[in-house]
């Protein structure tokens, strides 16, 4: 840096060789190769996709408040379509597709991974920045790209109306032969430029771990998140080239005449759910594995504590990581699998409750003993806690093949998946914002506003999804708009409490605003003796560049305290 | 009972506005939804007239459709339990979750509650305010490894045993039933009794109120079987993937196209049982519904008869017109798509 400075007259003034020089707005912001920088790009751009995944599911719930087809010919009219029987009804599907790719792909994964993970990974293994910087900016764009790919296919005919009415998963024939129009294709599209975004954050993660920890860091030391980051990586790496190559097989089949999966040219559409779920599986374990990272960092911090069982808790990771890969064909029950086959995935399926049930009680063993503190980051992690075992138990009823005769693609599945995503990973990713955000901005957000945005959140989202598992046993099947008087009752009591949720919702975006316009200042570590990662030794926010001089890990027996010895 | 009333009425009124203004507004649309219904029909006689064997009147000797009176397999509304099961497999499934996966996961989910709130009480840092530096217990992690492991067993055996039931092979003469699933209604051919083939579309929601049965379940065919008798069901989808599904009989095989399915399916008493499509198959994936007519097997024998269908061995000898007949029905339903195709671009 230096010899170039010196070309550069306008560098000579100001100082050069400071860690704080930034870049211009446009420079900084557009074609940023700072990991944190991008990692903030990524959060702004995952609430931004919340905001419209979440208003896409009001949508849902309001035309599912009550029988018959109310809202949906609105919407298809709003959208520029015209509103008919069976375009209204296409819509709904276009929603329930757009919603589910929304918050997996351009929510879940960018806040976890790309913001969450691209911000701490390398301060937390004492690195100055991500291994390839310029990769890190191309996997950010490569993700804004293929969410304005998705967006754009809702105003693209796809079949019976605008947008891509398949569901997330994309199964052919439906999304082949059964939509005509480009729709489908930029839906497919969309998730080619994610998942390359993704596939490529996945080996800066990699190499940046691997390579590029601070002295005395060994893996052994690592604090979880970054463990959990790292699996997560792995689990990337290797599921998201199937998906690559089973919706390339789709685009072959709808615009070169390739039967891949179409029988009367000898393909079969089971085999793309089979490669479809070879990915879908490790996926849901890519949305929640950072979950699971951060809630072991914030339990330990206001425990007091470190990690009960650390070696225990990593392992755990990479066991799910590794289980998660065998499971696939749990998603596939009612296919027409052989029985043998769906033996075994019944048995393997129930193997993943164990290193699971290992995560849960370490983390009430590691607060077992402790000092308690119930700052917000905490108050939510209790709640991930106990909703992620409410949503993991289902798993365990769904993983039986026999009983999920009867449930599968009913709410109880919804209703299962929400409780692990959207309050296990939704809970650890607002248990995360508020234990990282006086880091991130050096403002100090409103605890009471935390905690009423906790309890408003908990009571909707359980309003919204408890229920929905006595429609599912009740057999009220998925993706349905429409539904028989009998299941009025429990889709009213649902809607109502995605109402509770969504002003749980005003309250989140009352306390940012809050936080940047009169919050305090943060100091270097607000968090108290409990947080003992690396980040806690940096200022709020840390420099533009941190770790010019490496900071040394000395060998404690404690694997948790990180804080290097002079500080 | 419902605290949901208020707004309920509210939405009401608004939907009562709403509808009001778009037929005024734009007569068009609420003209091209009965145009739907209509052509919807339409098709369904279409493939019916020509599926070759079908040109007996319904109302044959011997066969009246069972009233609502005889419905046993629906929703019941506010119910937070599954449909009674009329199966044995039903049964023993319906057992295994009410008996043993209900509890364990309830004492599971209680037991993780009570720890949090007992370590919330009584390790607070007013309570607390020195922590333990306990991080290693060998003998507890061990525990909570195996025990979970015993309980995955526990749950294990009988899921195993459920799933050999389920897969048990039809005996030699279980009654053969073709479930085909269609965009979007169900077709049901009877290869072992003739072939002919029942077109079965969802009853408009005036008719089914008007009739006393439940709007959206049920439809204008039923897929009548005899009670008590194995019956062999088998599905394919004819255009994408539909899935045969019906909850009181705890049943549901993927109508995959290019593939048949096979699964033995005994119901134990007549009566009607409901289901609908549980595979994402297009726009109107929520508007073909499945109703399942369990009758004592004489007057199953009747109305097959009524269907121009034949009984025992008279099938038998009549195999090779049965399969001329399937081929014509299947050309039959091969028009009846295209029609569909042609009255959804008209729309």
């Amino acid at each position: 840096m230096a010899t170039t400075a010196e070309n550069f007259p306008v560098h000579s003034e100001d100082h050069g060789h400071d860690a704080d020089h930034k870049p211009g707005f446009f420079a900084r912001w557009f074609m940023s190769t700072n990991h944190k920088d991008i990692g903030t790009l990524y959060l702004i751009f995952a609430i931004f996709a919340g905001i419209i995944g979440g208003a896409i599911s009001g949508i849902m719930r309001a035309e599912l408040a009550e029988p018959g087809i109310q809202v949906l010919g609105g919407v298809v009219t709003m959208l520029g379509g015209e509103a008919a029987f069976d375009q209204n009804l296409h819509m709904w599907n276009v929603l329930i597709t757009a919603h589910g790719l929304i918050m997996v792909f351009f929510m879940v994964m960018p806040a976890m991974i790309g913001g969450f993970g691209n911000w701490f990974v390398p301060i937390m293994i004492g690195a100055p920045d991500m291994a390839f910087p310029r990769m890190n900016n191309i996997s950010f764009w490569l993700t804004v790209a293929g969410f304005c790919s998705l967006l754009f296919s809702m105003f693209v005919p796809g079949g019976t109306g605008n947008g891509a009415g398949t569901g997330w998963t994309v199964y052919a024939p439906l999304s082949t032969s059964g939509s005509a129009g480009p729709a489908v294709d930029f839906a497919i599209f969309s998730l080619h430029l994610a998942g390359a975004g993704s596939i490529l954050g996945a080996t800066n993660f990699i190499t940046t771990i691997f390579n590029m920890r601070a002295p005395g860091m060994t893996l052994h030391k690592m604090p979880l998140f970054v463990w959990s980051v790292l699996v997560t990586a792995f689990l990337l790496l290797l599921a998201l080239p199937v998906l690559a190559a089973a919706i390339t097989m789709l685009l072959t089949d709808r615009n070169f005449g390739t039967t891949f999966f179409d029988p009367a040219g000898g393909g079969d559409p089971v085999l793309y759910q089979h490669l479809f779920w070879f990915f879908g599986h490790p996926e849901v374990y890519i949305m929640i594995l950072p979950g699971f990272g951060m809630v072991s960092q914030i339990v330990a911090t206001f425990s007091r504590k470190p990690v009960f069982g650390y070696l225990g808790m990593a392992y755990a990771m990479v066991a799910i990581g590794v289980v998660g890969f065998i499971v696939w064909a749990h998603h596939m029950y009612t296919v027409g699998l052989d029985v043998n086959t769906k033996m075994y995935f019944t048995a393997a399926t129930m193997v993943i409750a164990v290193p699971t049930g290992v995560k849960i009680f370490s983390w009430i063993a590691t607060m077992w003993g402790g000092s308690l503190e119930f700052k917000s980051p905490m108050v939510w992690s209790l709640g991930f806690i106990f909703l992620f075992t409410v949503g993991g138990v289902t798993g365990v009823v769904l993983a039986n093949g026999g009983v999920d005769d009867a449930l599968h693609d009913t709410y109880y599945v919804v209703a299962h998946f929400h409780y692990v995503l959207s309050m296990g990973a939704v809970f650890s990713l607002f248990a995360g914002f508020y234990y990282w955000f006086p880091k991130m901005s050096g403002k100090m957000h409103s605890e009471f506003l935390s905690h009423l945005h906790f309890w408003t959140f908990f009571i909707g989202v359980n309003v919204i999804f408890f229920p929905q598992h006595f429609l599912g046993i009740q057999g009220m099947p998925r993706r349905y708009p429409d539904y028989t008087e009998a299941y009025a009752y429990w889709n009213e009591v649902s809607s109502i409490g995605y109402i509770i949720m969504a002003g749980s919702m005003v309250i989140f975006f009352v306390n940012l605003a809050y936080a940047f316009l009169a919050g305090r200042k943060a100091g270097d570590n607000p968090w108290g003796e409990g947080a003992t990662t690396l980040e806690w030794t940096l200022s709020s926010p840390p420099p533009f560049h941190q770790f010019e001089t490496l900071p040394v890990i000395e060998d404690h027996h404690d694997y948790h305290d990180h804080r290097p010895a002079t500080a | 009972m419902n605290f949901g009333d208020l707004p309920k009425g509210a939405m009401r009124t608004i939907t009562t506005l709403w509808m009001a203004a778009m037929l005024a507004l734009a007569p068009q649309v609420a003209a091209a939804q009965d145009v739907a219904a209509a052509d919807t029909v339409e098709v369904a006689d279409a493939s019916a007239d020509v599926a070759a064997t079908t040109e007996a009147a319904d109302a044959g000797a011997g066969y009246t459709p069972l009233g609502p009176d005889m419905i046993k397999g629906q929703p019941e509304p506010g119910a937070i339990d599954f449909q009674p099961q009329y199966t044995d497999d039903g049964e023993f499934a319906y057992k295994m979750h009410t008996y043993l996966l209900v509890p364990v996961i309830t004492v599971i989910s209680l037991f993780v509650l009570g720890l949090l709130l007992w370590v919330v009480v009584r390790y607070r840092r007013a309570k607390n305010p020195v922590p333990s530096k306990t991080t290693h217990n060998t003998l507890i992690e061990v525990v909570w490894t195996l025990v979970p492991v015993l309980v995955l067993v526990a749950i294990a055996i009988p899921s195993i045993t459920l799933l050999a039931r389920q897969y048990e092979t039809p005996p030699e003469d279980a009654v053969t039933i073709k479930a085909i699933g269609y965009q979007w209604y169900w077709g049901y051919a009877y290869p072992d009794n003739g072939g002919f083939e029942v077109i079965s579309n969802m009853m408009p929601e005036e008719d089914a109120i008007a009739a006393g049965l439940p709007a959206q379940l049920a439809v204008d065919n039923r897929m009548v079987v005899p009670a008590n008798t194995p019956l062999r069901i088998q599905t394919t989808g004819a255009d994408v993937i539909h899935s045969f599904a019906v909850p009181s009989l705890w049943f549901k095989i993927d109508a995959v196209p290019g593939r048949l399915n096979e699964r033995l399916l005994t119901i134990k008493e007549p009566g009607i049982y409901y289901g609908q499509c549980s595979e994402l198959c297009g726009a109107r994936h929520g508007y073909m519904p499945i109703a399942v007519e369990a009758l004592p097997r004489d007057q199953w024998e009747a109305w097959v008869l009524s269907k121009g269908g034949t009984i025992g061995e008279e099938a038998e000898i009549a195999v090779e017109d049965a399969q001329s007949a399937e081929d014509a029905a299947e050309a039959g339903d091969a028009e009846g798509v295209a029609a569909a195709n042609a009255a959804a671009a008209a729309e």
